[in-house]
């Protein structure tokens, strides 16, 4: 029987992580994933895991600790947040390009500039190019849910996973939450079996080469392969996941988009926000609907652009600026999508929520009515556009 | 069982020919110094950090090593290999590893010195069982001979040039062994090529076999950086020694001892003569430079006769 608790999203994945009981766990403090670490110390103090917990300096040796780990063929997994994750920015690429399964719940938080602890997500959108996975959380619920498929994801395409959720929004805010009973966690997860590690002693392993001109394309082609690989698996997890507990997952959730006329596209925690505005629109009679993305990378160019093409006009929200000009990374990479497809829709960008500023169901019906505007005027005007900003010129 | 050169050199050698470093290079002579004090039956990962060292050994798909081996960046040989003793201790206990294996990492001094201090300190600190090997060649040479914080005063590098308002590097070298001893740990110690090898062979030894983190500190000249012929490189490191440039001594369990003393401390200029990098400081009206040289040789090694007494 699922065990019904409820728990903060930080508590969710230290209990899935404490179920998981990796090999080790290399932790360091920052705001808000700081709890997950000590959660999880709490567990090895009360003799709940076995895991060797390495406290490291800094989130660059936790990184590094964890490739080291996970090379020598052990199951690693760590957490941190923005800043943190900017320290490990170079040990991204090393443990992608060393197709490396690590772990690594992200509890999203806006980078320094200036320093705010609050949610956005250019922490791990900034560490979209490092050749991990993401996978991203509306709730509690779906942060766990997550982290227990990510090590399954993660060790069979051989690359490493983030498994974000929102900082503060989700991770400290408690709330319901289903768990699924320690033994089936742990068979679901099974035994990390590596083919070459470094610890075995009948075949050495040599890893991290100096890798020259003649081979250094080949090696990013194969991680390119990887994450094109990657597709499959993600859905053959959910589905073994969904066999196991009936909760379903996918690359993206679509919410009252089968006779929708326009569209928002969100990530995170937002996403339950914007349901809630759609439910009160569509009770006014506004066709509305939501695409709620949970897979970034590997992005679901193809089946997403055919849930885009459903509606008229989409918005594409973006809870990171990329200062390109135009527009963020999320909305870039879905306008890109829709490129070939006939009958695409309007596609405009909005970007909202930076350092934690809050985003209400009333915001979300302005950016509906929006994009009605733009649909019955058949001009999108500006595509690059922010919402919640309180200075009225720049938005 | 007393200490024979030429039963050691019988040995299999852990980091074999074929490899692409310099003739005259004291990077491949410490590791196959280091590596041959593990026990003939005993397994190894070894750690690397971003170096010559890791380019010149490991250039895909050429490995020029027989155990086990990782590199990752720069700033983290120590949490690197930290991390791969780390899996070993959960492998173990968990018995999905039945073997025993030793963890060595080595890194330049740009790599332990500078940008890698602080994840060497949190490896010594945190208690991993491992050797943390520096050799140290007083400059970044892999990036063409920039200077480091180990580099010593006057020392001629390329961001440290001699020019007419420049006698070299300004500062003096950074005193990596008595930081490290700081840390408690049960053993460290400073070394080079001397003699028949006896001096690195028993540090070796002891950093590997003694439980807990070790660091070992070895001397070990670049032809291209301090500019001597490659023949020189054993002349070099005997005078180090015998200048007291750079003492041999090791702490362990928090003593010091001194383990060798010269019978007559030679002058500095003994050192300082072999080498391009110092050529300026023999320039007439340059003897300031020589006289401050020696004065803090002088002075360290008063310290360091205090700290082994």
């Amino acid at each position: 029987m699922a065990i019904r608790d409820r728990l903060s999203g930080n508590e969710a994945i230290a209990t899935a992580m404490r179920q998981i009981n990796p090999d080790v766990m290399g932790a360091f403090p920052i705001t808000p994933s700081t709890e997950i670490p000590q959660y999880f110390s709490g567990y090895i103090a009360n003799g709940k895991v076995d895991t060797v917990f390495v406290p490291v300096e800094s989130e660059h040796g936790a990184m590094s600790t964890c490739i080291g780990a996970s090379a020598a063929g052990a199951r690693a997994v760590t957490a941190t947040s923005s800043a943190g994750l900017a320290f490990m920015w170079e040990l991204l690429y090393v443990a992608a390009s060393m197709r490396l399964p690590i772990t690594m719940a992200v509890v999203n938080r806006a980078l320094t500039g200036p320093i705010n602890i609050n949610c956005d997500h250019s922490d791990s959108m900034g560490a979209r190019d490092s050749g991990w996975l993401q996978i991203y959380a509306e709730t509690n619920q779906e942060a766990y849910d997550n982290f227990i498929q990510g090590v399954l994801i993660s060790e069979e395409c051989r690359l490493p996973i983030m498994i974000c959720q929102d900082g503060f929004i989700t991770s400290h805010g408690v709330s319901n939450i289903e768990l699924i009973e320690d033994e089936k966690v742990k068979e679901f997860v099974g035994e990390y079996e590596p083919e070459n590690y470094l610890l075995n002693a009948e075949n050495p392993l040599a890893v991290g080469p100096y890798g020259i001109s003649p081979y250094y394309m080949e090696v990013k082609r194969k991680q390119a392969q990887a994450m094109k690989d990657s597709m499959p698996v993600i859905m053959d997890v959910a589905k073994k996941f969904y066999d196991m507990t009936g909760r379903k997952y996918g690359f993206f959730e679509e919410y009252k988009m089968d006779d929708a006329e326009v569209a928002i596209v969100v990530i995170g925690s937002s996403a339950g926000t914007g349901k809630e505005a759609v439910d009160r629109l569509r009770a006014e009679g506004q066709k509305v609907g939501l695409i709620k993305l949970r897979v970034f990378r590997p992005f679901p160019r193809i089946p997403l652009a055919e849930a885009m093409c459903k509606v008229k006009a989409v918005a594409v929200m973006d809870r990171a600026e990329s200062f390109s000009n135009s527009g963020g990374p999320l909305f870039n990479e879905c306008r890109s999508s829709l490129y070939d497809l006939d009958n695409k829709p309007y596609c405009i960008n909005y970007i909202y929520g930076l350092g934690g500023r809050d985003i209400q169901v009333e915001d979300f019906y302005e950016i509906y009515k929006d994009l009605f505007v733009i649909y019955e005027n058949d001009d999108p005007g500006d595509v690059y556009r922010y919402m919640g900003v309180r200075d009225s010129r720049f938005l | 069982m007393a200490y024979d050169l030429k039963k050691e050199l019988e040995k299999q050698d852990r980091l074999v020919g074929g490899h692409k470093l310099c003739a005259g290079c004291g990077a491949g002579i410490t590791v196959r110094a280091v590596l041959r004090a593990l026990e003939p039956g005993d397994k190894a990962v070894i750690g690397n950090s971003t170096s010559c060292l890791e380019v010149s050994t490991f250039m895909y798909p050429y490995t020029a090593y027989t155990e086990s081996y990782i590199h990752t960046a720069f700033a983290n040989g120590a949490a690197t290999t930290a991390g791969v003793e780390a899996a070993y201790r959960a492998l173990k206990k968990r018995g999905k590893v039945k073997e025993n294996f030793k963890f060595i990492n080595f890194g330049g001094d740009g790599g332990t010195y500078d940008i890698g201090l602080q994840s060497l300190s949190g490896a010594m600190e945190r208690g991993h069982d491992m050797v943390y090997v520096c050799y140290d060649n007083e400059a970044y040479m892999n990036t063409g001979i920039q200077r480091s914080s180990s580099t010593p005063r006057f020392a001629d590098a390329t961001t440290s040039p001699v020019g007419s308002q420049s006698a070299g590097k300004p500062q003096n070298k950074k005193d990596l062994t008595e930081i490290l001893a700081a840390h408690n740990i049960p053993y460290a110690a400073q070394t080079t090529f001397i003699g028949n090898f006896k001096d690195i062979h028993e540090k070796a030894k002891k950093a590997i076999y003694t439980e807990g983190p070790c660091f070992l500190n070895v001397l070990s000249p670049c032809p291209r950086g301090w500019r001597y012929d490659a023949k020189e490189l054993p002349n070099i490191c005997r005078a180090a020694v015998e200048t007291c440039v750079w003492p041999l001594y090791e702490v362990e369990e928090g003593e010091w001892h001194l383990t060798y003393e010269p019978r007559k401390k030679l002058p500095v200029e003994e050192f300082l003569k072999m080498q391009g990098r110092f050529a300026h400081m023999f320039n007439p009206g340059n003897e300031w430079m020589i006289e401050e040289a020696q004065a803090y040789v002088d002075k360290q090694w008063e310290k360091l006769l205090a700290k082994c007494k």
